[in-house]
Formats: C-alpha cells, structure tokens, sequence
C-alpha cells in the first residue's frame, strides 16, 4: 500500500516491478549514442501517416505493443494507462490508444510525463487499483516544432541554449511481481518558476525544478546522493545540467560524478546538431526504457533516481509575455 | 571592370544589410518576424526621406533585394500614386508597387504546397 | 534553495553560451551578399531582355520568390538558412520562405484552414506594418503637397 512520507514523497511498500518496457524512436535518434538499445528505429519518420500528429500516435502504439510482447501481456492483462505526449489535449496519446480497450488516463507533464506516468502506474500497482499498469509517452520533433514554433521547413537559426524535440517514444509496464527494476518512492514536482521567458532556454527554466523534487526526495527519504549510481535528469540539456550543478555546489553537494541528463545522452553533441541537447516527453521515455531500465534489470546499476524534467509552457502564454514554470517528478529504481 | 565593380557593390551592401540583421538575431531578444517587420517599415521611412535612393543607385539589387527594398518600393508607389491620384494613391500605392512580390509569393507558395512533400528536417 | 529570480537570471546568464559571432556575422554577409548578387544578375538580364528598370525589378523579385518557393519545396531553403541566418532572412528570399513554408506545413489541414488561412502567419506582420508606414508616408505627402 502505497504510503505518503511527507511533503510529495510516496514509499511503496511491496515495490512493485518495472516487468516489461520498450523504446521506440526515430532516424536520428536510432543514430545516436544509444542506437543498440532501442527496440524499434523507423527511418521513415513519418511512419507512413498522412500527418505529425498521427506518426507521433504511431510511435507511441509501436512502443506500447512493443512493452506488452516483451512482458508476455495482452491488453486484457493491463488494467489502466497512463500516457502523455506534448501536443495540445494530448491527441497523440488519446488517438494512439482510442483502438484499444484499456482504461485510459491522459497526462500532461510536458516533458516530466515520463516520471509522472511511471510514478502513477506505481502508486495504482503498490495500492492495488491496479493489477498491471502501463506508462507511455512520445513526442515527435515535427508535430512539437509546428505547434511550439516555427513550420519545419522555416529558415531560421536556433540559439545555442534551444533544445532538439526527440522522435521518441517510451513504454513501461509496472506489476506487483516480477524483475527488477523495482519502484521503492516516488516524489511529486512542485511547479518552480524563476523568471525565465526564454522559450530557447528550457534548461534553465527546468533546472530549479530538477534541484527541488531531487533534493526535496532525497530528504524525505533520508538518503543522501551517495546511496544512489545515478541521478538522472529528464531533458535540462547542457545548460540546464550546468545550472543544476551550481545549485547543488551551493549547498556542498558535488552531484557531476552521479548526475547524468537523457537530453545529452540522447544524441551525440559532435555529430549531431541538436545545440544543447534533446527534449521532448519521448527523449526521457526512451533512454529510460532502453538504456537505463536495461541496466538496472542486469545489476550494472543498483539505485537510480530518475527525474524527468518538463516546461509547463503555451506558445500562446509565452507570447502574452509570462514565464516559464518547471516542474519535475522524481522516481526511484533499484535493482533489488 | 565596371561590370565586377557593380556586383561588388550589390555584394558589400546587400550582405552589409544582412550583416545587421544578424546581429540584430544575435545580440537582442528580437524574433526573425520583428526584424522583417522593423526593414521593412525602416525601407518606407528611408525610402520617403529620400536616404534609400542613393543607396539604390549605388548597389542596385544590394538594396532593392533585402526588405528595407521592399520598403523603398512601397514608399515610391505611394509617392507615384499620391501625385497622380492625390489622397486615393496613398491607400493604392503600396500594395500596386509590392504587387509583384505578394502575388507570386502567394501563386508560388499554393503551387509548392500542392506539388511537394511535407518535410522532417531529420534525414 | 534561497535564491531570488534575479540571482537565477544571473546563474542562466553565466551558463547559457553566447552565438558565436564570428561564425555567424561572416555567414550572413556571404550568403546574403550572393542572393543580392544574384538577384543584380537577373536584373542586368532582364535589362538586357529590353525590360525598364521598373519591371525589371518586379521581374527579378518574382524570379528569386520562385527560387525561394522551389528550395523550400525541395527542403534546402532552410538548410543553407541553418548557416545563412539573417542572410537568408533579410532578402526577398527569405520573405518568400515564410510565405511557402507554413502553404506547405500546414496543408495537412487541408487547403483553405490549412495552407491559405496559415500562408501569412510570419509574413502578415511584415505586409501589415510595411503597408501602414506607406499609408502613413501617403497622408504626408499629400497634406505636403496641400500645403505647398
């Protein structure tokens, strides 16, 4: 039975099992650093659909039946799904699973969805609403770049601070028995604003969320950063991580060893032209549920506090001049 | 000689407009649409004061090229208008002399539409 | 944490690199010194063509409207503008690309909510105000010429 500790920290009791999970990306993702990880790389980004929208949809149904056939489940096995993406009332997701039977519940987190889904599969699973709980997110750099900004085919220049939307898409399957990784806490965000209305600077914007949930969990927990192999952050990119660092050194806390950022990890930083790295719901959602859960399940990592970050922003609010919220939903993974 | 010299002036002031637009994207907080909007409203201003001309006679398409041109165009067609239709010309003028632009912007933008594909910017 | 937004503003500051700008200034008068060339060189062509120097440069901004219309169409425009920057902004060119870029994006919305209703979502503001500033410039002379 999931229990509150204090203050947004959840403990689970039996904690449950990450017992199937799945990646799916795009072109330039599936040639990126952590090309061997993924389960699907589709070279045609459109995944033969007529629009973003419905691509992005797509890739997020490849990732979910991707999950479910690795973990030997069928969709009558699952009994509710939590599942976000970026683009306005979440079309992608509603319109990925409008084809299956499962209960269904939609999320917005921005790029956080990841955590939040994985955080609320876990809570249902540990307190028994539901047997088997599935999380999905995606995003897709066409649909996200001609709602957020600009068509694709625009001329423009990108700052070095803007971030590269990921074609990504994540699933993860959580159920009272079975492999590790194990769910043992789960801390929800607080929105944290500091000011930043740069749209181009979402590093910055998140990065004061990812120090309040990661620390805020760490003392809820009484654990300190050494009980853990690894912090990982959602998408704050190379400024965010930057920022991050420096608000933990104010408090004497080295985090650069521990710390590692899926929007970095993502892509290669030489090879690839994504600035100061990728974002977007799916850029977490796959190194997640490639790379890292893969890593955990073998033991080449014990404890892992996952934190995916996201910016809680509109073009249209962005343009009527406020700032940009973050927020960021911690999970912590163990390998026993 | 003559012929080099006249596209090193298109040339120098064309990319020299150019050169200001980008530090205008790199130094401010200013959006590509701001920037065109500040030419192009800067060509019509430069344009009635009688300071583009000259720079026009002296780069040719160094300056009719870039917006500010655009600009400049609009202002002559309104001060060709207003001369011969008085207060009429200054509602007709800019858009009979941005005609050209506009409408093969709009033609050409319905055609690209229909005949091509949608693109990724990822291959 | 205790730390006021001015002092995080200070801390985005310090981490976010700056453009560099002796990559991107020489990129932008390059390629916007080779459109504006380019654009001298259909001009002495229609000229030599027997157009008047009117036409010829309504002829050479419908010829560089459909070059730009074309290499959107064929997705290059906004590679070079990737290293163009204000070079590929500045010019007819560039006003050509935010016209046909948003027809061709937003298609899929079909082509009277999609390509035309979205044709000028960057461009109107520049056809507005431009137009404005002419009306405004008009009103002038003619209250000028009143006058004299």
């Amino acid at each position: 039975m999931a229990t509150l500790i204090k203050d947004g920290t959840i403990s689970m009791n039996t904690c449950p099992s990450v017992s199937a999970f799945a990646a799916a990306v795009g072109k330039m993702e599936g040639e990126g650093p952590l090309a061997n990880c993924f389960d699907y790389i589709a070279d045609d980004v459109t995944l033969g659909e007529s629009s973003w929208e419905k691509s992005e949809s797509k890739l997020q149904q490849i990732a979910f039946s991707t999950a479910l056939s690795k973990g030997n489940f069928s969709e009558k096995n699952i009994d509710v799904l939590f599942a976000g993406d970026l683009l306005n009332q979440c079309v992608s997701s509603s319109y990925g699973a409008r084809d299956t039977e499962i209960p269904f519940l939609g999320l917005f987190g921005a790029c956080s969805t990841m955590a939040e889904s994985l955080g609320l599969a876990s809570v249902f699973v540990d307190s028994g609403a539901a047997v088997n709980a599935a999380a999905v997110t995606s995003s897709h750099f066409c649909s996200a770049e001609r709602q957020f900004r600009l068509p694709v085919n625009y001329g423009g220049q990108r700052t070095p601070t803007a971030q590269w939307t990921a074609t990504a898409a994540g699933c993860a399957v959580v159920s009272p028995h079975g492999n590790a990784p194990y769910v043992r806490a789960f801390t929800i965000g607080k929105i944290k604003d500091m000011g930043i209305t740069d749209a181009n600077n979402m590093g910055a914007a998140m990065a004061a969320a990812a120090y309040d949930t990661i620390s805020r969990h760490l003392c809820n927990t009484n654990q300190s950063i050494d009980n853990f192999d690894l912090i990982l952050t959602g998408d704050l990119g190379k400024v965010g991580r930057d920022i991050l660092m420096e608000l933990f050194k104010k408090d004497n806390v080295d985090i650069s060893e521990k710390h590692k950022d899926c929007g970095i990890m993502l892509f290669d930083p030489k090879k690839q032209d994504v600035h100061a790295g990728g974002s977007g719901c799916g850029c977490s959602a796959s190194v997640l549920c490639s790379y890292i859960l893969g890593e955990i399940r073998q033991g080449k990592l014990n404890k892992v506090l996952f934190a995916a970050t996201g910016a809680l922003m509109s073009p249209t609010i962005v343009q009527q001049g406020e700032s940009i919220p973050g927020i960021s939903h911690a999970v912590e993974l163990s390998s026993c | 000689m003559e012929t080099f010299m006249e596209y090193f002036r298109a040339f120098v002031i064309g990319g020299g407009l150019c050169l200001i637009g980008q530090l205008l994207i790199d130094l401010t907080k200013l959006t590509p649409a701001r920037i065109l909007v500040i030419y192009v409203m800067a060509g019509v201003v430069l344009g009635g004061c009688g300071v583009y001309e000259p720079l026009v006679k002296f780069a040719g398409a160094g300056a009719t090229v870039p917006l500010t041109g655009f600009g400049y165009a609009l202002a002559e067609g309104v001060k060709k208008a207003v001369a011969e239709d008085g207060l009429l010309g200054a509602f007709t003028g800019g858009f009979t002399a941005g005609a050209a632009g506009l409408t093969a912007a709009v033609t050409f933008g319905l055609i690209v539409a229909r005949c091509f594909k949608r693109g990724d910017k990822l291959s | 944490m205790e730390m006021t937004n001015n002092e995080y503003d200070k801390l985005t500051k310090k981490m976010s690199p700056d453009t560099k700008l002796y990559k991107t200034l020489p990129k932008a008068f390059f390629i916007g010194g080779l459109i504006c060339c380019l654009g001298q060189a259909l001009f002495n062509l229609y000229t030599f063509w027997g157009l008047n120097e009117q036409n010829a440069r309504s002829v050479t901004s419908i010829t560089l409207v459909f070059f730009s219309a074309l290499l959107t169409g064929l997705k290059l425009y906004d590679k070079i503008a990737k290293h163009g920057g204000a070079g590929t902004l500045v010019p007819i060119t560039g006003f050509a690309n935010s016209v046909v870029a948003p027809a061709l994006e937003f298609k899929t919305e079909g082509f009277i909510l999609g390509t035309a209703a979205k044709m000028f979502v960057i461009a109107g503001p520049v056809i507005v105000y431009g137009i404005i500033t002419s009306v405004l410039y008009g009103i002038i002379l003619y209250l000028v010429q009143l006058g004299g």
